[in-house]
Order: C-alpha cells, then sequence, then structure tokens
C-alpha cells in the first residue's frame, strides 16, 4: 500500500523534497551565499515539477510525425517545457541580482556571515 | 483603441530601454526620456479609462495573433484601467520628484535609477493587464527584480535588508508558480476568462484548492500581508525618498489587486469565500497586521520607519475589502488602493523634502520644520489627516466603504480595527504634527535653517554636513525646490481631489468590477 503510494508518485516525493531542502537552506544557513544555493534549488525544483506535470505514459516528443497523426494524446506537452524556459530565464535573473547584491554586502561588510553582519550593522547604529 | 492595453506596457519597456542607453552618456536627458516614456503610459490609460469606464466594454489584445485560451492576452477591464491609471500617475510624479532626491540620497546612481523604475512600472501594469496567469508570474518578478535594484541603493544597510526582502519574494513568487502549475495540470489553460469557464467543474478537485492555497500565500508574501510583512520595514527604511515614495504606494497594492483579480475573474463566485475560506483568512490575518503595523508605527522614532510599518497597517485595509467579499466592502478596500497610494506617497516625499534640506530623518530631530517649510508641511497635514480618516480628504471615504460592508457583513470585530486603528493613526500623527509645528530650538536643523533664511540665505548645505553627499549649493530658502516641492503639492490636491471625487471613481469603474459580488 504503502509502497505503491511512493512508487506511483516518486517523482513528485522527490520534487517535494528538493522543495524542502531549497527553504531550509534559504531559511537556516547563516552564510549568505549558501541562501542564495537554497533559492536556487527551490527554483530547480519548481522547473523539475512542471517537466514532470507534461509527462504522458507512452508519448512521443512533441514534433508532428505522419505516423502519429494529429492525436493529442500521442504527444507530450509541449506547454509546460515553454514555461519551465521562462521560468528558468526569470530565475537567472533573480539570482544575478542577488548575486551583485551579494557583491555589495562583501565589499561593505568584509563578510558573508548574516550573524557577523548584523553584529557590524548594531555597532555603527 | 485596441492596442491601449498592450501599448502601456510596451510604452514603458521602450522608454526604459532607451533611457538606460541615453543615460549612460548623458543623465539629463535620460531622465527627460524617461519622463517622456512615463507620460506616454499615462496618456494611453487614460484613454483607456475613457473608454471602459461606464458602460464601454473591456479592451482586449491577443499578442502576436494568437486568439486566446491559446495565446496570451492583455484586457483592459474597468479594474485594470483604474490600476495602470495609479500606476503610471504615481511613476511621473516619483520621476519629476526624483533628480533632486537623488542627488543627494544616492549620487552617482541616477543613470540606472531612471530606467529601474520604468521596469517597475513596465512590470506593475503588466500584472494589471494580463489575461494569462503564467504572463502575471512573468510580471511579477519584473517588478519584484526591478524593486529590489531600486531599493538596493539606499543607505548603507540597504542591500542587506534587499537581500532579505529578494530571498522571500522569489519564495513568494515560487509559491504562486507553484500553484500555476496545480492549476495547469488540473484545469488544462492559463488563460484568466477559459480559467473561470473551467474550473465550476474542479471545484471539488483537491490540486485546484491546493493551487488556489499556495497562489493566495504567494501573492500574500509579495503584498506584505501580515504575517509575512517582515522584509517590508527594513527595505523601504534605507531606500531613497523617491524609490520608496514609488514603490511604497503601489508594489503591494499590484499583488492584492492580483488576489482580487483571482477572486473575481479566475475563481468561481463563491469558491475562495466558501470551499477554500481563503477570503476570511486573508481578512482576519489583514485585521491582524492593521492592528499590528499602527502599534509599531507609534513606536517608531525614525520618520521613514513610522511610514513603512503604517504600510504594513494600511495594506490591510485593502484585505479587510477582499475578506468581507461583498460589493461595498471590496469597493472600500479598491478605493483605498488609490486613496493610501496618493497619501503613501506624499508622505515619503515630505520625508525626502525634509532630509534634503535639513539632512534629518528622526522625528524629534524634525521640530519646527513647520516654519521652515511651510507649503511642504501643510501637504503633509493634509495628508496625515487622509491617513486618519477625516473628510473630505480620500481616506475617510475608503474606511467608510468598508465601514458599510462591515455592518452589511455583520462583522462588528472588523467594524472594531478600523475604529480603534484610526485612532491610533491619529495619535502617531499628531505626534508628528505637534512636533513639526512647534518652535524650533536652539541646536534643531530648523533653527539654523531659519537663522539661514533671515541672514538671507547663504548657502544652506545642510546635507553636507551630514555627509550624505552633496547638498542645495545655490537655491536658499526653506521650501525644497520646485521639482520635489510641485509632486508633493500635486499630491496633496490629488488627495482632496480623490476624497471630493470618490462617487465618480465609484460609479465609472469601480462598482462594476465589484458587481460579480452581488451575486
Amino acid at each position: 500500500m504503502i509502497l505503491d503510494f511512493v512508487l506511483g508518485r516518486y517523482p513528485y516525493l522527490f520534487i517535494a523534497l528538493l522543495l524542502m531542502i531549497g527553504v531550509h537552506g534559504m531559511m537556516v544557513k547563516r552564510n549568505l551565499l549558501k541562501k542564495v544555493i537554497g533559492m536556487i534549488i527551490f527554483q530547480t525544483a519548481l522547473y523539475l515539477l512542471f517537466i514532470q506535470g507534461a509527462k504522458k505514459e507512452g508519448a512521443s516528443i512533441p514534433v508532428y510525425s505522419p505516423e502519429l497523426g494529429a492525436e493529442a494524446g500521442a504527444y507530450m506537452n509541449p506547454l509546460p517545457h515553454v514555461l519551465v524556459l521562462t521560468a528558468i530565464v526569470v530565475g537567472v535573473a533573480i539570482t544575478g541580482v542577488a548575486i551583485s547584491l551579494l557583491l555589495v554586502i562583501y565589499r561593505r561588510f568584509g563578510t558573508l556571515d548574516e550573524e557577523e553582519i548584523l553584529q557590524k550593522m548594531r555597532e555603527s547604529a | 483603441m485596441s492596442q491601449v492595453p498592450v501599448l502601456i506596457p510596451i510604452s514603458l519597456l521602450v522608454s526604459a530601454l532607451l533611457a538606460l542607453l541615453i543615460g549612460l552618456r548623458d543623465v539629463k536627458l535620460g531622465h527627460r526620456v524617461s519622463l517622456v516614456g512615463a507620460s506616454v503610459a499615462f496618456f494611453l490609460s487614460v484613454a483607456g479609462i475613457r473608454a471602459v469606464a461606464g458602460d464601454g466594454e473591456p479592451l482586449r489584445y491577443a499578442l502576436g495573433a494568437w486568439m486566446p485560451p491559446v495565446g496570451i492576452e492583455f484586457v483592459l477591464d474597468p479594474l485594470a484601467a483604474y490600476m495602470t491609471g495609479l500606476i503610471t500617475f504615481m511613476g511621473i510624479v516619483a520621476l519629476v520628484y526624483a533628480p533632486r532626491s537623488l542627488a543627494t540620497e544616492a549620487p552617482g546612481k541616477e543613470g540606472f535609477t531612471y530606467p529601474a523604475m520604468l521596469l517597475l512600472l513596465t512590470g506593475l501594469t503588466g500584472i494589471s493587464l494580463t489575461g494569462d496567469v503564467f504572463n502575471l508570474y512573468v510580471f511579477l518578478e519584473i517588478s519584484a527584480i526591478a524593486a529590489y535594484a531600486l531599493l538596493a541603493t539606499g543607505d548603507r544597510n540597504a542591500p542587506v535588508a534587499v537581500f532579505r526582502y529578494l530571498l522571500i519574494g522569489s519564495l513568494g513568487g515560487g509559491f504562486y508558480l507553484m500553484g500555476v502549475a496545480f492549476l495547469y495540470f488540473s484545469a488544462g489553460t492559463l488563460n484568466m476568462a477559459d480559467l473561470q469557464a473551467r474550473l465550476p467543474d474542479l471545484v471539488e478537485n483537491r490540486a485546484v484548492i491546493t493551487a488556489a492555497a499556495f497562489m493566495i500565500v504567494g501573492l500574500g508574501v509579495k503584498m506584505a500581508l501580515f504575517p509575512m510583512h517582515f522584509w517590508l520595514p527594513d527595505a523601504y527604511t534605507n531606500a531613497p525618498s523617491a524609490v520608496a515614495g514609488l514603490i511604497a504606494p503601489i508594489m503591494t497594492k499590484v499583488s492584492a489587486y492580483a488576489i482580487v483579480r483571482f477572486f473575481l475573474d479566475v475563481f468561481p463566485p463563491g469558491f475562495l469565500t466558501e470551499a477554500v475560506p481563503v477570503a476570511s483568512t486573508v481578512g482576519w490575518l489583514s485585521a491582524g497586521g492593521i492592528l499590528f503595523g499602527s502599534v509599531l508605527a507609534l513606536a517608531q522614532q525614525d520618520y521613514r520607519r513610522m511610514l513603512a510599518y503604517s504600510s504594513v497597517g494600511q495594506i490591510g485595509y485593502v484585505g479587510l475589502g477582499i475578506g468581507l467579499a461583498n460589493p461595498i466592502g471590496l469597493i472600500g478596500g479598491l478605493l483605498h488602493i488609490l486613496n493610501h497610494a496618493l497619501m503613501k506617497g506624499c508622505l515619503f516625499f515630505i520625508g525626502g523634502a525634509v532630509r534634503y534640506r535639513a539632512g534629518v530623518t528622526r522625528i524629534p530631530e524634525m521640530r519646527g520644520m513647520g516654519r521652515v517649510m511651510p507649503w511642504t508641511m501643510a501637504a503633509f497635514v493634509v495628508a496625515a489627516l487622509a491617513m486618519i480618516g477625516i473628510p473630505p480628504t480620500a481616506g475617510f471615504f475608503s474606511k467608510w466603504y468598508l465601514i458599510l460592508g462591515t455592518l452589511e457583513a455583520g462583522n462588528w470585530w472588523w467594524f472594531g480595527v478600523i475604529i480603534l486603528s484610526s485612532l491610533l493613526t491619529a495619535v502617531y500623527f499628531f505626534r508628528t504634527v505637534e512636533m513639526i509645528f512647534r518652535e524650533p530650538e536652539a541646536g534643531d536643523p530648523a533653527a539654523r535653517l531659519l537663522s539661514e533664511i533671515r541672514a538671507g540665505g547663504a548657502t544652506s548645505s545642510a546635507s553636507h554636513e551630514a555627509g550624505v553627499g552633496p547638498g542645495p549649493a545655490t537655491d536658499p530658502g526653506g521650501e525644497p525646490p520646485a521639482s520635489m516641492l510641485l509632486p508633493i503639492l500635486i499630491l496633496g490636491v490629488a488627495i482632496v481631489a480623490a476624497g471630493i471625487m470618490n462617487v465618480v471613481i465609484v460609479e465609472a469603474l469601480l462598482e462594476r468590477a465589484a458587481a460579480p459580488l452581488g451575486g
């Protein structure tokens, strides 16, 4: 019973695990760069969710083939793939902004450790 | 005319690129290009409002001639017209205000700030106009990225605050995207109108219910819904005044608008009130946020931080409008988007004007500024009265509609929250008003400025001494320069005008938007 549940849905369980690892990294890690890595893991898990959702049992790649004809069920759904491409672009842009913020933070505070930064902010205030 | 919906974000996007390229060589010319771009978008929005006001049909534009539901469509209905009008108006005002303010608060970064402001407006108008749930995600992140860049140009601690905002914001965006995935895989479409046609058959579907929960949580983070607001105060406090005066008024409100959009135009009627009790959850969280924000605003000594906490509280009124789920309450919530944008923009700009002249941001140090800059502080009084909700200023009418909504719903708790928070708001604004109009004591920045004015306008450069960059060198006198004073006065007049005109706005745009709730 439990084995069937796991075997039938293991990609989704894997995605859920990745999501949680990502959120854990963003929330718990003290190093800001590790927080960014957590964010990237979180986003990647979301991409995988879309890709997994587009999968169909026994379907072909979404390129028209005369043998399969115009039967929609014979092809994978290409739309989620396109959505993922767009989402990847968004994710790259956010990561870029995050890393450039880290550069500024490092230049100003000389560290990426959250506790040390907070302490330096308190000292200057 | 049918191209207006898409031309609004495109004119902003194109002018953002132009302003960036030109701004690399000539910052002033780049600023002018930005102003032209924002003005074009504003006039297009006004044309859109005129087209759809009253009984006008919504304008629809299918991108790339891919007909919906296959392609992405932009829809300018009364509610979207209302939002784009407000967003582009605030954009122009902030762009007029920006140069002098940025020169003292973020010197050397102006050339990149104007394009980022236009990108922010692109994202926000896009959210308002799009009829596609995935496209909404893209615009949500465009506006968020522009906001991160803008807010990070502030004080020494700004990048740290913005980094936290970025983490929380991308988590919120990620939750929204997860909701889109669940929705798409259960309903098979991304078009809002098509979703509304298909979802009634799926109201029992657990994936759809999960999707609704994820989307509302994601948008709730972006709108700083209590208790997901904790990124906001630090991010706003450390930002330059011109940036805070653009982002604080409209950014969180547009996410609230997106929730309203899902409420009215995506999920079937009653789904978010009965099948999934999202509306009442948002309402109760908002009620908590109103009290929390008002109490913490009371405790702040920094003017900007007080406004930031007050924003946490004020977004709650929009949430209450959603929570009430009756037409009059929702109208109140939507009207508060406009009213609060005008008030909060005005207040942040005034803070920037004081900082420009006197180099101070703490409320006790603002003692006596009313004598130095009487016009600016007159606008402050108008905005403060509006925040409290005194007629005929705009703030009164949105609270009035909300109170009528709570009476109709018989919800006495929320009625009490609105009254109590108005009293708290009165306390923290009267405290500031009293400080500003008191006689300045020796050693106050205001006393020094006054003696400079009497001395015939020696070079007053308090900001030099405060070390926040090059201050005003040539123009003596108490009031800030015209490019800063004018936006403040325009917003001050607009607060009263929006109050007097509230019936016109409600009848032309909002009544029809809230009609689906009438049932």
